[in-house]
C-alpha cells in the first residue's frame, strides 16, 4: 500500500498515511485530486478504480470515506478488508466510533493503525492482538503506580532496568 | 466536543480542536491558529521548563495544525525530547510527530537516532516497537544506515518477543525498500525464510510481506520459502473456519496470510518438485471448490475474503500457464462472476479474464463470454466497469470474432464516456489492422472511426491508414473511392479531410474515370472544406492540389488560379504563403516531366512497429497492451505488419527508428520516411525547402561542438539548434566564479517528456592520476516536461579550480514522441573566462613579456584568416575574450597586444598576447606568453580559430 486517507463527505481530510517518501506539496496534491475523484462517484459505482499508475481502494463508512492506492500487483480485495478491519478496531475501541471521535482524538487513530499496518503491510491482522496493545498502552498512562508495577513486574526482564525505575 | 476520551485526555487540546471547528471562515480559523502558534511558541521559549504533559499537548497541538494544512517549522526539539520520556504516551506523542514531519536537520536526525537506539536497547517490547515503527515510517536512509544492520538482529533473535518481530520485519521491509544496498541479509536468510514457519500466526503475517519483497529482487537466494509457503497455504486452506481463532475473518481462516502466500508463490515458477506442486494443485483445487459452496455468512465481508484469496489462487493459475484444467475452471468460475450482482466483482473478473485470454490453454474459453462482456460494455453504469470490459474485448479478439468486437466497439463509440474514447479508439484501430483479411473492411472501420470520434483519433492513426493504403496497392482504388464519398457528408471531420486531401491526391486518378468523381469533382470537393480547416490541413491540401495538377493535366489551370489568389499567395501564414508562392512556380516552369518526377506517387513506407500500438503502450504502460496474440504463429505472411512488431526489443526498434512521421509532418512530409526521389532533379531543389521538414533527428550522443568555439569570445546566443529544440545561453563571469543560464526551447507542438540534462567534466579532468578537479560545476535537475513551444531555463554555477583545456559536456536526454533523443553538447566554458583584465604601461608591458622568455612559456601559431580582418571586429573579439586591449604598447600600431590575469581558485596566471595581422597576406601571427605554460598552450589552441 502506498498511502491510506481518510476524509469526510465534505472532502475534509481526518486521516493521511503515507509509506513512499513524497513531498508534501505532492501530498496535497494528491489529496486534491484524489479526494475530488472519489466524491464524484456515484454510490453503486465500483470501489476499485485506476489513478496514475496505481489502483484506488475506497469505501464510504457513514460520513467518512477510507481510501488506499495500492500498486499493481495488490489484491483489491483483499484491500477492502483492511480498511473494514481498521474500521472494526477504531470501532471498537471508541465504542461505535464516529468522525468526531476520529477528529478530537486523530492521535489514537495513528496509533491503532501503526499497530495494525507498518510500512503499508498488515502487521497484526487479530483484533484482539491490536486492541490488547493499545489499551496496555492507555493503562500505562491512567495509572502511574500500575505502571510501575506492570514495567517492573512483567514488562522489564531486569528489575534494574534504568528506564523502569527512574519515574517520578 | 464528545464525552469519549479514553486514556489519557488532553483538555487543552480537545479545545483548541473545538474551536478550530467552530471557526466560520477560513481567516478565523487561520487567526485561531497563529494565536494558538504564538501561544506554543512562547511556552516553549519561556523560561520555565514546561513539565512532559505540557510539552506533549503542546506537539500535539502542533501536529493538528500541521495535519489540517498549515506549515509548522518549530517544536521539532521539544518532540525529540519527549523522545526520552519514560512515560509511555508523551513518548508515543514524540514519535508521532517526528514521523509525521520528517525534518532533513541533520543534528536533529543525530538526536532522533540516539533516542531510537536507546529504546530499541531498552529490552522494553512497548518500547522496542514504538522505535521501530517510527523506522518503519520514517524509512529514511539515514535511518537505514544507522539502523539496517542491527534490525535482522532483532528479527531472528531467539529472546524477541513476538509484537517486536513483527514490526521488525516490516520495518525491514521500509527500509529495503528506501535502500536495498543497505540491506544485507545473507547470513540471516535461512532464519528469515523459516519464519514462515512460527507459530505466532501475526508474525507469519508481517514476516511474509518482507520475504516476498526479498524473493522478488533475490529469487535464488529465497527460494527455499517456495515449499514452507506451500505447505503453510496447505494448512490454513484445509483448516476449519474455527481452528485459527482470532486469525478467521468472517469464516474465512487467514484471509491476508492466504493471500500474500499465494503472492509469494507468484515470483517463482511451478515447484518442481512433484510432492510440493500436487499439494500446491490440491490447495489451489480446494480454492476453486470453495468458490462454489454456499456462503457461511451473508455478510459482504465474508464473499470478500473468500474471493479475495479465489482471485490471488487464479493469479497464481495464471502466473503458471501450465494446469489447462485449473486455467479452463478458473475462467469458468470468472464467467460465473460475470454476472455477478456486486459491481466489484464484475470488475474484477473481467479484469482478470483478460490476462485469461493471453493464455492458449484459455482463450477459447474466454471467448466463449462475449455474449456477456459485449452487453456489459452496454449496460454497465460505472465507466471504469465498461472500461475493464472494452479491455477484455480487446484481449479475447482474434480473427474468428474480430469483425463482431469491431462493430461493438465501434457503436459504442458513438455514445462513450469522454475519458475513454481516444483509448478505445486506438483499439479499435489496432484491431481492424490486425485482423483485416479484406482490406476494404479495414478502410471502412478507419473511416467509421473518424467520422464517429474524430477529435479522438490522434495523428498516429491516420498516419497509419495512409500507410496501409500507400503499401498495398488492392485498396488504394476503394480508399479513393471510400474517402470521395465520405467527404460528400456536409460536415465531416478535419481529419477525414486530410485522409481524404492525401489519398485523392495519391489516388485520385484510380475513380478519375467516373463522371461522378472527375478530377474537377474532386478538387472542387476537396476545396469546398478548404476554407474551414486548420493552417496544417490547408498546407496538405495544397499538396494535394499540385499533385492533381500532375495527375490531372485539365486541372491545371483552375488549380493555378486557386493558388495564384490573394488569400494564398499572400496568406499571412508563412507556411501556405510558401506552398502557395512555389506549387504556382513549379507547376508553371517545371517540365511536364519534371512535374511527374517531382510528384511521384508515394513509395511504400518500410515496415515497422505500428505507431499505433506504440502510442497505446506509451499509454498504458509497456506490457499492459497484450494484443491478442495467439494467431501469431498462423498469420500469413501477407499482413501488414510482417509477423515481428512486438516482444520486448519492439520499443527500442521504434526509438531507433527515426522515421515515424513527425507530428507536424504532412503530405510532403511524411517522405522524410521515404527515400527521397525528387531531390536529384533540378525542380527538386526548389521543393527543397518544404520537403525539409523532416522528422525529429535520428538519435546521437556524437559530441557537437560546432557552438563551442563561437563563444570563445562571447558570452550570449544560441549554442544548439535543431528542428527540436533551441539552446540558448547567456553566462557571466567573475574572478574564479561563473554562472551559466542555460535556456531549453521546445520547438515542435508536442512535448518533451522525461527531460534530463548533466553536465560532466571529460575525461581529462577526473582521469588526471592525483584526480584533481579542475572546474566545478553545479547544476539543479531541471522539469521532466518540456511542453510543446515552451522554453525551460536552467542555471550552472561554475567555479574554476585551476587551469583547463577540456570543456565540460552537457547531455540531454529526452522523449520525444516515443523515440529517446540524446544529444550532447561542449559546454563553452572555456580558460579565458575567467581573465581579468590588467591595464598597464609599454614599460611595464615589455618587462614582463622578457621575464616570461622561457621556451615552454610561450606559444605561437602562425594562421590564415577565416574572418574579416577589420580592425573593429578584431577589437570587439579581444575584448570579449576578457583581456585589457593595451593601446600604445606595440611599436608598431598594426599589431595588437593584450594582457590579463586568469583567476582560478588556487593561483592566478598572468597572460600576455600579441596578435599581428599580415592583411597582403590574410595571415596572423599569434603569440602567447603566460606564467604556466599549459595556458599559453590552450588559449593559443582556443584563439587560432577566432579570427
Amino acid at each position: 500500500m502506498q498511502f491510506m486517507l481518510l476524509f469526510s463527505r465534505q472532502g475534509k481530510l481526518r486521516l493521511q498515511k503515507w509509506y513512499v517518501p513524497l513531498s508534501d506539496k505532492e501530498k496535497k496534491k494528491i489529496t486534491r485530486e484524489l479526494v475530488q475523484t472519489v466524491l464524484a462517484r456515484k454510490p453503486k459505482m465500483c470501489s476499485f478504480l485506476e489513478w496514475r499508475d496505481l489502483k484506488v481502494v475506497y469505501k464510504r463508512y457513514a460520513s467518512l470515506y477510507f481510501c488506499c492506492a495500492i500498486e499493481h500487483q495488490d489484491n483489491e480485495l483483499i484491500t477492502l478488508e483492511i480498511i473494514h478491519r481498521y474500521v472494526e478496531l477504531l470501532d471498537k475501541y471508541f465504542g461505535s466510533v464516529c468522525e468526531l471521535d476520529i477528529i478530537f482524538n486523530f492521535e489514537k487513530a495513528y496509533f491503532i493503525l501503526d499497530e495494525f499496518l507498518l510500512g503499508g503491510e498488515p502487521q497484526e491482522t487479530s483484533k484482539k492482538t491490536v486492541l490488547k496493545a493499545i489499551e496496555q498502552a492507555d493503562l500505562l498512562q491512567e495509572n502511574v503506580d500500575f505502571q510501575m508495577r506492570l514495567f517492573a513486574g512483567t514488562v522489564c526482564e531486569s528489575p534494574n532496568n534504568p528506564r523502569c525505575s527512574v519515574e517520578h | 466536543m464528545p464525552a469519549v476520551s479514553k486514556g489519557d485526555g488532553m483538555r487543552g487540546l480537545a479545545v483548541f480542536i473545538s474551536d478550530i471547528r467552530n471557526c466560520k471562515s477560513k481567516e478565523a480559523e487561520i487567526k485561531r491558529i497563529n494565536k494558538e502558534l504564538a501561544n506554543i511558541r512562547s511556552k516553549f521559549k519561556g523560561d520555565k521548563a514546561l513539565d512532559g504533559y505540557s510539552k506533549k499537548k503542546y506537539v500535539c497541538k502542533l501536529l493538528f495544525i500541521f495535519l489540517l494544512g498549515h506549515d509548522i517549522d518549530f517544536g521539532h526539539m521539544e518532540a525529540v525530547n519527549l523522545l526520552s520520556s519514560n512515560k509511555y504516551t508523551e513518548k508515543q506523542i514524540g514519535y508521532l510527530f517526528i514521523s509525521v514531519l520528517v525534518n532533513s536537520n541533520s543534528e536533529l536526525i543525530r538526536l532522533i537516532n540516539n533516542a531510537i537506539k536507546n529504546d530499541l536497547s531498552s529490552r522494553n517490547p512497548t518500547f522496542m516497537c514504538l522505535a521501530l515503527h517510527c523506522i518503519a515510517n520514517v524509512g529514511s536512509r539515514e535511518m537505514a544506515e544507522a539502523f539496517a544492520s542491527e534490525i535482522p538482529r532483532i528479527l531472528v533473535a531467539g529472546d524477541t518477543m513476538d509484537s517486536v518481530k513483527q514490526s521488525a520485519a516490516l520495518c525491514l521491509l521500509r527500509l529495503y525498500k528506501t535502500s536495498p544496498d543497505l540491506v544485507l541479509m545473507g547470513e540471516w536468510t535461512s532464519r528469515v525464510v523459516h519464519l514462515l514457519n512460527d507459530q505466532h500466526m501475526g508474525v507469519v503475517t508481517a514476516a511474509i510481506s518482507l520475504i516476498t519483497c526479498l524473493s522478488q529482487k533475490n529469487p535464488d537466494e529465497f527460494k527455499t520459502c517456495v515449499s514452507l509457503a506451500v505447505s503453510r497455504l496447505s494448512r490454513i486452506v484445509s483448516s476449519a473456519s474455527t481452528d485459527l481463532q482470532d486469525y478467521t475473518y468472517y469464516f474465512v481462516p487467514a484471509p491476508w496470510l492466504s493471500c500474500k502466500l499465494l503472492r509469494l508463490l507468484q515470483c517463482y515458477p511451478p515447484p518442481e518438485d512433484g510432492a510440493v506442486k500436487g499439494r500446491l494443485v490440491e490447495c489451489l483445487e480446494t480454492i476453486l471448490n470453495k468458490a462454489q459452496e454456499p456462503p457461511k455468512s451473508k455478510k459482504v465481508q465474508h464473499s470478500n475474503a473468500k474471493n479475495a484469496i479465489l482471485f490471488e489462487a487464479i493469479s497464481l493459475i495464471i502466473h503458471y500457464d501450465s494446469e489447462p484444467n485449473l486455467l479452463v475452471r478458473a475462467c469458468n468460475q470468472l464467467g460465473q462472476f460475470l454476472q455477478h450482482r456486486e459491481t466489484n466483482l464484475r470488475y474484477l473478473a473481467l479484469e482478470s479474464m483478460c490476462t485469461l485470454a493471453s493464455s492458449e490453454f484459455s482463450h477459447e474459453a474466454v471467448k466463449t463470454h462475449i455474449e456477456t462482456v459485449i452487453n456489459a460494455l452496454k449496460t454497465e453504469r460505472d465507466v471504469s466497469v465498461r472500461q475493464r470490459a472494452a479491455d477484455l474485448l480487446y484481449a479475447m479478439c482474434d480473427r474468428s470474432n474480430a469483425k463482431q468486437i469491431v462493430a461493438e466497439m465501434l457503436s459504442y463509440l458513438e455514445t462513450a464516456d469522454y475519458s475513454i474514447r481516444e483509448e478505445m479508439v486506438l483499439k479499435v484501430a489496432i484491431l481492424a489492422e490486425k485482423y483485416a483479411v479484406d482490406y476494404s473492411w479495414y478502410v471502412d472501420t478507419i473511416l467509421n472511426l473518424i467520422r464517429i470520434a474524430g477529435d479522438y483519433v490522434s495523428e498516429e492513426v491516420w498516419y497509419r491508414v495512409i500507410q496501409i493504403v500507400i503499401n498495398r496497392d488492392d485498396v488504394q482504388g476503394y480508399a479513393a473511392k471510400t474517402v470521395f464519398e465520405a467527404l460528400q457528408a456536409p460536415a465531416c471531420h478535419e481529419n477525414m479531410v486530410k485522409v481524404g486531401g492525401y489519398i485523392l491526391g495519391e489516388f485520385g486518378n484510380l475513380i478519375a474515370g467516373d463522371p461522378r468523381s472527375s478530377p474537377l469533382v474532386q478538387f472542387n470537393l476537396l476545396h469546398s472544406k478548404f476554407h474551414l480547416c486548420s493552417v496544417p490541413t490547408r498546407a496538405l491540401l495544397l499538396s494535394a492540389y499540385i499533385k492533381f495538377i500532375n495527375l490531372f493535366p485539365e486541372t491545371k489551370a483552375t488549380i493555378q488560379e486557386v493558388l495564384r489568389c490573394d488569400s494564398q499567395i499572400r496568406n499571412s501564414d508563412v507556411e501556405l504563403q510558401q506552398r502557395a508562392v512555389e506549387y504556382l512556380k513549379l507547376s508553371s516552369i517545371a517540365s511536364t516531366d519534371v512535374l511527374a518526377t517531382v510528384l511521384e506517387e508515394m513509395p511504400p513506407f518500410p515496415e515497422r512497429e505500428s505507431s499505433i500500438l506504440a502510442k497505446l503502450k506509451k499509454k498504458k504502460g509497456p506490457g499492459a497492451v497484450s494484443v491478442p496474440d495467439l494467431e501469431d504463429g498462423k498469420r500469413e505472411g501477407g499482413e501488414l505488419n510482417g509477423g515481428g512488431e512486438r516482444g520486448p526489443d519492439s520499443a527500442a526498434m521504434s526509438a531507433s527508428n527515426a522515421s515515424t512521421p513527425s507530428p507536424s509532418a504532412d503530405l510532403l512530409g511524411m517522405r522524410s520516411a521515404a527515400p527521397m526521389s525528387a531531390a536529384p532533379t533540378s525542380a527538386g531543389s526548389l521543393l527543397v525547402d518544404v520537403f525539409s521538414e523532416a522528422g525529429p533527428a535520428a538519435p546521437s550522443a556524437a559530441v557537437n561542438d560546432d557552438g563551442f568555439l563561437r563563444f570563445v569570445c562571447k558570452n550570449n546566443g544560441v549554442l544548439f539548434e535543431n528542428q527540436l529544440l533551441q539552446i540558448g545561453i547567456k553566462s557571466e563571469y567573475r574572478q574564479n566564479l561563473g554562472r551559466m543560464y542555460l535556456f531549453y526551447g521546445n520547438k515542435t507542438s508536442v512535448q518533451f517528456a522525461s527531460f534530463t540534462t548533466t553536465v560532466s567534466c571529460p575525461g581529462e579532468l577526473q582521469s588526471h592520476i592525483l584526480s584533481i578537479l579542475r572546474l566545478n560545476v553545479q547544476t539543479k535537475p531541471v522539469e521532466p516536461v518540456v511542453e510543446g513551444g515552451a522554453q525551460i531555463q536552467q542555471v550552472l554555477n561554475i567555479e574554476c579550480l585551476t587551469d583547463f583545456s577540456e570543456a565540460p559536456l552537457l547531455n540531454i536526454k529526452f522523449r520525444y514522441g516515443g523515440a529517446l533523443q540524446n544529444l550532447s553538447l561542449k559546454l563553452p566554458v572555456t580558460i579565458n573566462k575567467f581573465f581579468q583584465p590588467t591595464e598597464m604601461t609599454s614599460h611595464d608591458f615589455f618587462q614582463r613579456w622578457k621575464q616570461l622568455s622561457q621556451p615552454q612559456q610561450e606559444a605561437q601559431k602562425i594562421f590564415k584568416a577565416n574572418h574579416s580582418m577589420d580592425t573593429e571586429v578584431l577589437k570587439a573579439k579581444l575584448l570579449g575574450l576578457g583581456t585589457a586591449l593595451l593601446d600604445d604598447v606595440d611599436p608598431n600600431p598594426e599589431n595588437y597586444v593584450c594582457a590579463g590575469v586568469i583567476q582560478t581558485k588556487g593561483q592566478q596566471v598572468g597572460c600576455l598576447l600579441r596578435l599581428e595581422p599580415n592583411g597582403q597576406a590574410q595571415m596572423y601571427r599569434l603569440t602567447l606568453r603566460c606564467s604556466k605554460d599549459s595556458v599559453s598552450l590552450r588559449l593559443c589552441e582556443l584563439l587560432a580559430q577566432q579570427f
